[in-house]
C-alpha cells in the first residue's frame, strides 16, 4: 500500500492540473464542463422520477408499462439517458419493501434521480444495507419497518438500474397527477424514506 | 480482484451519516472531475467497466478515506497514462504549480462545439451495454443456481458475499457486455444477465436481520452453475 491522504488543497490542485492537461489535449473545454455541471445541478434530478411515480399512481396502464419496461415507459415522458439505459422499477406493496444499493461502486439511476447523494456512495451504506437493512433504515433514516414486511435489497451489480415505485399514500383518492407529484420524495424512490402524507401537502 | 471496494457485509466501519441536505457538488473541484468520465470515455480512455477497475486499483486506505470524486481522478490518471495521453511527471509539475498558485488560470483554449453537442447528446441517449445476440440463454426464471467460487484477479462483478451462495433466478434481462473481459481490456464478449434472489439466511446465516429478507443480485451467465432446473426450460 502507498497511501497518501491528500488535503483539500492538494486535491483541488491535482484536479486543476489534470483539467489543464485534458484541456491542452482537446479532451475537455471549460464550456463543456460548465454545461455538464448545469445539466446535473438544474435539469436532471429526482423531480423527474417524481413525475414518473405520480403518473404511475394516476394511470394504471402507464404503471403496467413502467413495471414491464421502465426505460421505455420513462421515454414516453422524455426521460432517458446516461446510467438509465436499462432501468427496472420495483413496486412497494403492503407486504414488500424495496431498497437499492450498489455495493461494488456507486450505480444509481441518474435520469430519474440525478446524481447520488454522498451517503449512497459512502462505504458505510454499501457495507451495511445488504446485511442489516432494517437497522440502517431505522438508525440512519428513522424509517422503522414492521417485522411482517419483507425487505428486498437490490444490489445494482450489472448495468440494470433499479429504483422503487413507492406505495401511493392513503387519503389521495381522486387527486390529480400534479397533486400526487408533490408527495413523492427522492428517498422513497431509493427505498430509504417514506413519501409525504396527504396531510403533509394539504 | 478481492478488494476493499467490495463492501457488502463489511462490519466495523461506522454508522451511515446522512446530512439534512447537500449540494449536488460539494466543492468546485468536484465540478471539474464529474465531466471527466464522459469526456475521457469519448477520448477513448476507457469503457465503464475499465473505469470502475481503475477505481478498484486505488490504495485501499485512500479508497476508504478520500472523497468520492477523488476516486475518479485516480482512474482518469491511470488510463490517461496507459493510453499514452497523460505524462504523470508533467501532471506532478502542474499540481505543484497550482498548489503554489491556486488562483492561476487554466490554459487559454477555444470552445469546441462538437464536444458541447456530445455532452447534450450522451446525457440524453446514454450508452447502453445491452447487445443484440442470438445466443440461447442457459438458464430460465425459476432455476436454482449457485454463484461459482472463482476469485479472479482482475475486474469482476462477482462480489465476495454471493460466491458459493444458492439463489433463484427471478429475472432474465438479455445479453450485455461482460465486465470480466471488458473491464480487463479483453473486449465485450457479451453474456446473458440474470437477477438472482438470495435469502438473507443464505447470505448471512444467523447474522441476518430477518431470515426471510432477501438480496437481489445481477449475475452474468459464466458466474453461475445450475443447482436445480425449475424454470420454464424444465419441461
Amino acid at each position: 500500500m502507498s497511501a497518501h491522504i491528500r488535503s483539500k488543497e492538494e486535491i483541488a490542485a491535482r484536479v486543476k492540473a489534470l483539467e489543464s492537461m485534458l484541456i491542452d489535449k482537446g479532451i475537455m473545454t471549460t464550456q463543456a464542463i460548465d454545461r455538464m455541471v448545469e445539466i446535473y445541478e438544474n435539469e436532471v434530478g429526482p423531480q423527474l422520477g417524481a413525475r414518473v411515480v405520480a403518473k404511475a399512481w394516476a394511470d394504471p396502464e402507464f404503471k403496467a408499462r413502467l413495471l414491464h419496461d421502465a426505460s421505455e415507459a420513462c421515454a414516453e415522458l422524455g426521460i432517458s439517458g446516461l446510467q438509465g439505459e436499462d432501468m427496472v422499477v420495483v413496486e412497494d406493496t403492503p407486504e414488500v419493501h424495496n431498497v437499492i444499493v450498489c455495493t461494488l461502486c456507486s450505480c444509481y439511476p441518474w435520469p430519474v434521480l440525478g446524481l447520488p447523494p454522498n451517503w449512497y456512495k459512502d462505504p458505510q451504506y454499501r457495507a451495511a444495507i445488504t446485511r442489516e437493512p432494517r437497522k440502517v433504515l431505522s438508525e440512519a433514516f428513522s424509517y422503522d419497518l414492521p417485522t411482517d414486511v419483507e425487505v428486498r435489497v437490490w444490489d445494482s451489480s450489472s448495468e440494470m438500474r433499479y429504483w422503487v415505485l413507492p406505495q401511493r399514500p392513503a387519503g389521495t383518492e381522486g387527486w390529480s397527477e400534479e397533486q400526487l407529484y408533490e408527495l413523492v420524495t427522492r428517498d422513497s424512490m431509493i427505498g430509504v424514506g417514506t413519501t409525504k402524507s396527504a396531510e403533509d401537502v394539504a | 480482484m478481492n478488494g476493499v471496494f467490495d463492501l457488502a457485509g463489511t462490519d466495523g466501519i461506522g454508522p451511515v451519516v446522512v446530512p439534512e441536505s447537500e449540494p449536488v457538488f460539494r466543492s468546485e473541484w468536484e465540478k471539474a472531475v464529474f465531466p471527466m468520465f464522459a469526456m475521457c470515455f469519448r477520448a477513448g480512455f476507457f469503457g465503464v467497466d475499465e473505469f470502475r477497475h481503475g477505481i478498484e486499483l486505488i490504495d485501499p486506505v485512500v479508497y476508504l478515506t478520500s472523497p468520492y470524486y477523488e476516486h475518479w481522478v485516480h482512474t482518469v490518471e491511470h488510463y490517461g497514462e496507459k493510453r499514452g495521453v497523460l505524462d504523470l511527471e508533467e501532471l506532478d509539475r502542474r499540481t505543484a504549480y497550482y498548489l503554489a498558485n491556486p488562483d492561476a488560470p487554466l490554459p487559454e483554449h477555444a470552445d469546441d462545439p462538437e464536444l458541447l453537442a456530445f455532452v447534450d447528446a450522451v446525457v440524453k441517449a446514454g450508452a447502453t451495454a445491452k447487445r443484440e445476440s442470438e445466443a440461447p440463454a442457459a438458464f430460465a426464471v425459476g432455476d436454482l443456481v449457485r454463484v461459482e467460487r472463482d476469485a479472479p484477479q482482475g475486474h469482476t462483478r462477482r462480489a465476495r458475499y454471493v460466491r458459493g451462495a444458492v439463489g433463484e433466478i427471478v429475472m432474465a434481462h438479455g445479453v450485455f457486455i461482460y465486465p470480466d473481459t471488458a473491464g480487463n481490456g479483453l473486449g465485450e464478449a457479451p453474456e446473458h444477465v440474470y437477477t438472482v434472489k438470495f435469502t438473507a439466511q443464505e447470505l448471512w446465516g444467523s447474522g441476518a436481520d430477518q431470515p426471510r429478507d432477501s438480496v437481489y443480485f445481477d449475475v452474468w451467465e459464466p458466474y453461475i452453475e445450475l443447482v436445480e432446473r425449475k424454470g420454464e426450460a424444465a419441461a
